[in-house]
């Protein structure tokens, strides 16, 4: 299993806002254990869903070159399940964004379901923590991401 | 028209409530937001933000909860105590704070304790009367 919660970019728009969709599918080994027998997507992980869409969000708003890392969940609040068959709409927006930190307000829908609202705050570490020192390489966008980052390339040049 | 104090107040306690997922009756004015409010650092970014929004400001960094530099300047710490130099520099930079208790013994652990809700409406107050 790779960590990475979110399929593609269906819209981004740098700075301000991105829509990435996932599809939710039975061949997932967690939705097995989760639960036995009545298979939903956990809310923990659709929080990491919408980290990671927000997440690139904020980065490529700094062209990547900040380590954005999740720093504070302000809210989250579930309305509805998420099952396999299920594509889920997760939609972010910049709310503020500093050198320092941003902070981010989302929303999951299904088909016109709302899922959830999510709203993040994330920390560029290498602004704030002061006196320590992390790796050069950038350890948060990495080849995981590769493909969903080439999608934001190409949508920006249509 | 310009806001009241309590209407300010009020404002800054509906902030630190959603911000730290208090009762509105813990948030008085001599609440310290590190010891009384259990605020971390990661909650000052936020309480940052939310300030901004909600009183159409903006608040630069190291204006309002500005420790961070201070305490990494030699200069302005020795022995675990702020220097002249360095109680100086913190008057300067946070004048709407009342330092007389911290004066007597600027132990850098009670830095925290400095920043009170009363600070917080003070800053936003004197930060509203400027921009007008």
């Amino acid at each position: 299993m790779r960590w990475i919660w979110i399929d593609k970019f269906i819209d981004f728009e740098s700075g301000k806002r991105a829509v990435a969709i996932k599809n939710v599918t039975l061949a997932e080994e967690h939705l097995h254990d989760h639960f036995p027998g009545y298979p939903l997507m956990p809310e923990c992980l659709c929080i990491e869903a919408m980290a990671q869409t927000a997440g690139i969000l904020v980065g490529q708003a700094k062209n990547f070159k900040e380590k954005v890392i999740l720093a504070k969940i302000k809210k989250a609040v579930f309305f509805n399940y998420v099952k396999p068959g299920d594509t889920i709409k997760i939609e972010a927006k910049i709310d503020s964004i500093t050198n320092e930190a941003a902070s981010t307000s989302g929303k999951i829908t299904c088909t016109e379901k709302t899922i959830a609202e999510i709203d993040l705050i994330f920390s560029h570490i290498d602004q704030n923590i002061g006196g320590k020192e992390f790796p050069d390489e950038n350890f948060v966008f990495t080849d995981t991401f590769k493909s969903l980052m080439r999608g934001i390339v190409s949508s920006e040049q249509d | 028209m310009a806001m009241s104090h309590d209407e300010i107040f009020n404002q800054v306690q509906e902030v630190l409530v959603d911000a730290l997922g208090l009762d509105d009756d813990e948030v008085t004015a001599q609440a310290t937001l590190m010891g009384d409010l259990g605020a971390e650092s990661i909650d000052f970014l936020d309480i940052v933000f939310r300030l901004e929004k909600a009183f159409g400001i903006k608040i630069p960094r190291d204006e309002l909860f500005p420790i961070e530099n201070l305490m990494s300047n030699p200069e302005y710490v020795n022995n675990g105590k702020l220097t002249e130099t360095g109680l100086a520099e913190l008057k300067n930079k946070i004048p709407h704070t009342d330092l007389a208790d911290f004066e007597k013994d600027p132990d850098i652990n009670k830095l925290g304790n400095l920043f009170t809700v009363g600070s917080i409406v003070n800053y936003v107050e004197s930060k509203m009367a400027n921009s007008l």
